[in-house]
């Protein structure tokens, strides 16, 4: 499996995100720059954490108008998975490639703690590797987390099995349903506050993360053998 | 419509320079130096080197006692920040800064750029910085005001380091009345280096390129160094323009873009410029390398119309560094900063004269040697005078405050906000990204792994200024035994430290007197523990309306984990352990956080320290780390045993403990008395761990009960559930800022 790892000015997170990918699970990973217009070598793509162009605007705003992004749009569409953390999680939010928005954490305050959650569906490509309503602990880091969606929308997701992960214990920044991840209603687009690249090293006392890298490239395999 | 500045003959007879912060002898001293008398911008040069900030004229005499050699250091104090070999090629580089008179004023932007000018000062060593630590002191928390410092002085360090991607991974925080006006922000960053990527800021070479690089100069943080280096005045008003404004951002890129240009050959050296902006960036890698340089002020990028000389010069907004660069490579510079959406300007060039020399619209507008701003600044021996306070204190007898209940006196020690759960401060720092944090904040001391190694750093940044305003040789000594104390506990060897020195006013011969002692006292430990002091920050003037805070000299210790397996915490880690008490217990609780309680002051004498006891100690301790015997190591600081052992409950899974403990029982479990710890050990290392550590007191046993157990004199002195201590611990901080959760 080969996966672009999309890079924007600002972005924190890459090294983590190339570590877990290329070291921890053995794949090849790759750095893409705000304003690559190719991905059609890549297998799955990862959108990771930072402050891309400082928040301005809004987390993510900015990055979702690069060039970049388009090219996201389009391997989502032809059904590549796509996984998007923190401040990646905001920027598929702008691009409408996922629904809702995130808001500033309901204490004003950003955080950084482990936090427990609950697996609302292992159907999706990113939780196979998860049994359902397994809790598994995965730490957060961020000052928009909060995410809202209407009724409508939330009715829907939950009708399509996109609430992928749930604050199990507490809540840690006032999130409507007490939601850390969705996905798209295809189920190849995730985006989560929670970073699964920080859970993969028992130094650091946590693999849960893992699993989520380990179910893309399950997913890969499967469908690289069928073709 | 700009003002006419003032003639070189007015600033002396309006004797203007008074307003910049000079003395009538340093204008003499200025003009006698340049052979005529300063213009208005030279002044302004003049004034802002030679203040206490830049120059260190009151501190040079003490600092220039400090042990900075050992055969570890690779570079000690002048430079950016000190450098430390840790083995494989490799070395870490780190300094501690302080941002205290601009956070007073404008708590959130005056932390924010404290943390970015450290980080500046480190990347600019050729470091990429892997951690960052924060020491803050702040007035007690039943002041609106103070809240309000906390929280916004807290969220400036927070947004400012998490946007950058480098991990807050730890500190200290304590809360005392004499900080109510002058809170302390100190900020600590570490970084990491192959050797032959370590840098230097020095312009070296004729005709090479002098560049500009980072953000446009405005007129923000106009003499900063010279506000931050006076009493903050009564009109906060009339200061706050002097404090800058951070941009994490283009920080950022900034950090990116200059580790990327330390692999170039084209580059000869580069430095932050941080106080006193231009000036003292240029002056002082022309001083350092022996050569002169001349700015043509016109190319300065600027974010706003017609600055002038004097401020360009004395403005210091931020992200921005001075580069020297091979003249003729100037467009791969240029192209590899615009790759990050920066400016590299060429702005000037390296002369053989020994001379700053400006020019502003085609006029030469200040020529002044370059060695005259940065080196030959005048040394102040300020009188010192032991005070009155300190010999009435010395006369004192220890006295055991009075305590009737001690589980009580446990539950409200737990609360008191020095000894009570950080966890509020902390958990608004990203303290993983980097994924190298091992030891996350809320024990003895931070562990950050070496990228790709099997070893770590430890870092603790300690300080009780309590101890030090009561005896400052003796708290001295104490703060440095204490950071290392930490360091030894989480498993490593300390390698060096950098100091915060923070003051009251250096012409009051008390508060001298305070800063030579405690000096001293930092010097003995700094060689009794084989640690030397490589790095540093003075402020000086921490005082409003005459009233000075605590001497506050904080020490930021690094030691080396040479191996991940002996990486140790303070949490016990499973029933049946036994629980030892290292070092004798005195009747000491002078500075005590009892006393404070119970007195509502402080009083009497510093706990002794007894410097080759501590060392053999932590020797002793180390290598029963290392032999792979200790469990949990915590050191025993403020609160005494009781909280000691309390807090290596804390965090675990339902365990307990029982303890018995010696000799007068409000001693036994509160007193302060130095250079004990409390370690755990498994059963079957019982005997070789006696072997190795002398003084070590088998004192009971981790249980499964969820409770802790003192018992003394045949009683049980304090029996509690772990859970009900633990809930006080945390949630005293929140509750003291009427916040939830």
């Amino acid at each position: 499996m080969k996966c672009a790892i999309v890079v924007f000015p600002g972005t924190s997170c890459e090294q983590d995100t190339y570590q877990a990918i290329s070291v921890t699970l053995g794949e090849k990973a790759e750095f893409l720059k705000h304003d690559a217009t190719n991905l059609e070598e890549y297998d799955a793509i990862i959108l990771p954490g930072g402050t891309s162009y400082g928040d301005a605007v809004r987390p993510g705003s900015i990055a979702s108008m690069q060039p970049v992004m388009k090219e996201v749009a389009k391997a989502a569409e032809a059904g590549k998975p796509v996984l998007g953390i923190g401040n990646g999680f905001q920027v598929l939010i702008e691009a409408g490639l996922l629904p809702g928005a995130l808001f500033r954490n309901e204490s004003l305050r950003f955080v950084c703690k482990p936090v427990q959650l609950k697996v609302g569906s292992n159907e999706s490509w990113f939780t196979s590797h998860f049994e359902k309503n397994e809790i598994i602990s995965i730490p957060v880091a961020h000052g928009y987390g909060n995410y809202y969606c209407d009724e409508a929308t939330l009715a829907e997701m939950k009708e399509n099995n996109q609430i992928i992960f749930i604050y199990a214990s507490e809540n840690p920044n006032g999130s409507t349903a007490d939601i850390a991840g969705i996905s798209n209603k295809k189920g190849n687009v995730l985006g989560m506050m929670p970073h699964p690249e920080r859970a993969v090293d028992e130094l650091f006392g946590n693999t849960d993360g893992l699993n989520i890298f380990q179910s893309i490239l399950a997913i890969w395999r499967e469908s690289y053998a069928n073709a | 419509m700009q003002m006419l500045e003032p003639s070189p003959a007015q600033i002396k007879e309006e004797k203007i320079y008074r307003d910049m912060g000079m003395t009538d002898e340093e204008f003499d001293r200025a003009e006698e130096m340049l052979g005529r008398t300063p213009n208005y911008t030279e002044t302004g040069l003049f004034s802002v080197m030679w203040s206490e900030h830049c120059s260190y004229k009151s501190s040079k005499p003490v600092l220039k006692k400090f042990p900075t050699e050992g055969k570890q250091v690779l570079q000690g104090p002048g430079e950016g920040a000190g450098i430390v070999d840790i083995g494989d090629n490799q070395a870490v580089v780190f300094k501690i800064e302080s941002h205290n008179s601009p956070s007073a004023l404008e708590p959130y932007e005056g932390a924010a750029t404290g943390v970015g000018g450290i980080i500046r000062d480190v990347f600019s060593m050729g470091a990429r910085p892997i951690a960052a630590m924060n020491s803050l002191r702040f007035g007690e928390l039943d002041s609106p005001r103070v809240r309000y410092l906390l929280e916004q002085a807290v969220a400036g360090i927070a947004d400012y380091g998490n946007a950058l991607g480098v991990p807050t991974v730890g500190g200290e925080i304590q809360f005392d009345a004499s900080y109510e006006h002058n809170p302390l922000v100190n900020a600590m960053v570490v970084g990491l280096l192959n050797h032959e990527d370590m840098q230097k800021g020095q312009a070296r070479g004729v005709g090479n390129t002098v560049m500009y690089v980072g953000s446009k100069t405005g007129r923000d943080g106009i003499h900063g160094a010279t506000f931050s280096s006076s009493e903050l005045s009564e009109e906060e008003d009339e200061d706050r323009a002097a404090v800058q404004a951070g941009d994490p951002f283009t920080e950022k890129l900034l950090m990116d873009a200059c580790l990327e240009l330390i692999k170039s050959d084209a580059l000869i050296g580069i430095q932050d410029m941080g106080a006193a902006g231009l000036t003292s960036s240029s002056a002082e890698m022309a001083s350092k390398a022996g050569y002169g340089v001349e700015m043509n002020l016109d190319l300065v990028p600027q974010r706003e119309a017609n600055m002038t000389a004097y401020e360009m010069m004395l403005s210091e907004s931020q992200e921005r560094m001075l580069i020297v660069v091979k003249k003729g490579r100037e467009q791969e510079i240029i192209d590899l900063f615009a790759g990050y959406g920066l400016e590299a300007v060429s702005i000037g060039k390296v002369t053989d004269d020994k001379m700053l020399r400006l020019l502003h619209k085609g006029n030469v507008v200040a020529e002044v040697p370059a060695d005259a701003l940065a080196e030959d600044a005048p040394v102040y021996h300020k009188p010192s005078q032991e005070p009155e306070y300190y010999r009435e204190f010395q006369a004192m007898e220890q006295e055991v405050p009075e305590v009737s209940d001690y589980k009580e006196t446990l539950l409200q020690l737990l609360q008191q906000p020095t000894i009570a759960s950080k966890e509020w401060v902390y958990r608004q720092f990203d303290h993983q990204v980097g994924m190298n944090t091992v030891v996350t904040p809320g024990s003895d001391a931070a562990v950050v792994r070496i990228p790709g190694k099997n070893k770590a750093i430890a870092i603790s940044t300690d300080c009780n200024s309590r101890y030090i305003y009561l005896d400052p040789e003796t708290g001295g000594k104490i703060a440095v035994a204490e950071a290392a104390r930490n360091v030894v506990c989480s498993g490593a060897h300390p390698l060096a430290l950098t100091d915060g020195l923070n003051f009251g006013s250096p012409d009051k011969p008390e508060i001298f007197w305070q800063i030579e002692k405690s000096a001293e006292g930092i010097s003995a430990a700094c060689l009794a523990l084989n640690s030397p002091v490589i790095s540093g920050n003075v402020s000086l003037a921490n005082e409003k309306g005459g009233k000075a805070i605590y001497p506050t000299p904080i020490i930021g210790m690094v030691g080396l984990i040479e191996d991940l397996a002996h990486v140790t915490t303070q949490s016990f880690k499973a029933a049946g352990d036994l629980i030892y008490l290292v070092g004798k217990t005195a009747d000491e609780f002078g500075g005590s956080e009892l006393q404070k309680m119970v007195h509502g002051k402080i009083f009497g004498k510093a706990p002794a320290i007894d410097l080759d006891i501590e060392a053999k100690r932590q020797e002793q301790i180390l290598k029963a780390i290392r032999s792979g015997y200790v469990a949990s190591a915590h050191d025993v600081s403020e609160g005494g045993a009781a909280v000691a052992l309390a807090e290596s409950l804390f965090g675990t899974e339902g365990l307990g403990a029982e303890v018995t403990l010696s000799g007068n029982e409000t001693s036994a479990l509160f007193a302060e008395t130095q250079s004990r710890f409390i370690l755990s050990v498994k059963k079957e290392y019982q005997e070789a761990f006696e072997a190795l550590v002398e003084d070590a007191t088998l004192i009971g046993e981790v249980t499964n009960g969820g409770e802790l157990v003192i018992k003394g004199n045949e009683k049980t002195l304090v029996q509690s559930d772990i859970k009900l201590l633990e809930e006080a611990w945390k949630g005293a901080i929140p509750c003291l800022l009427k916040l939830k959760g």
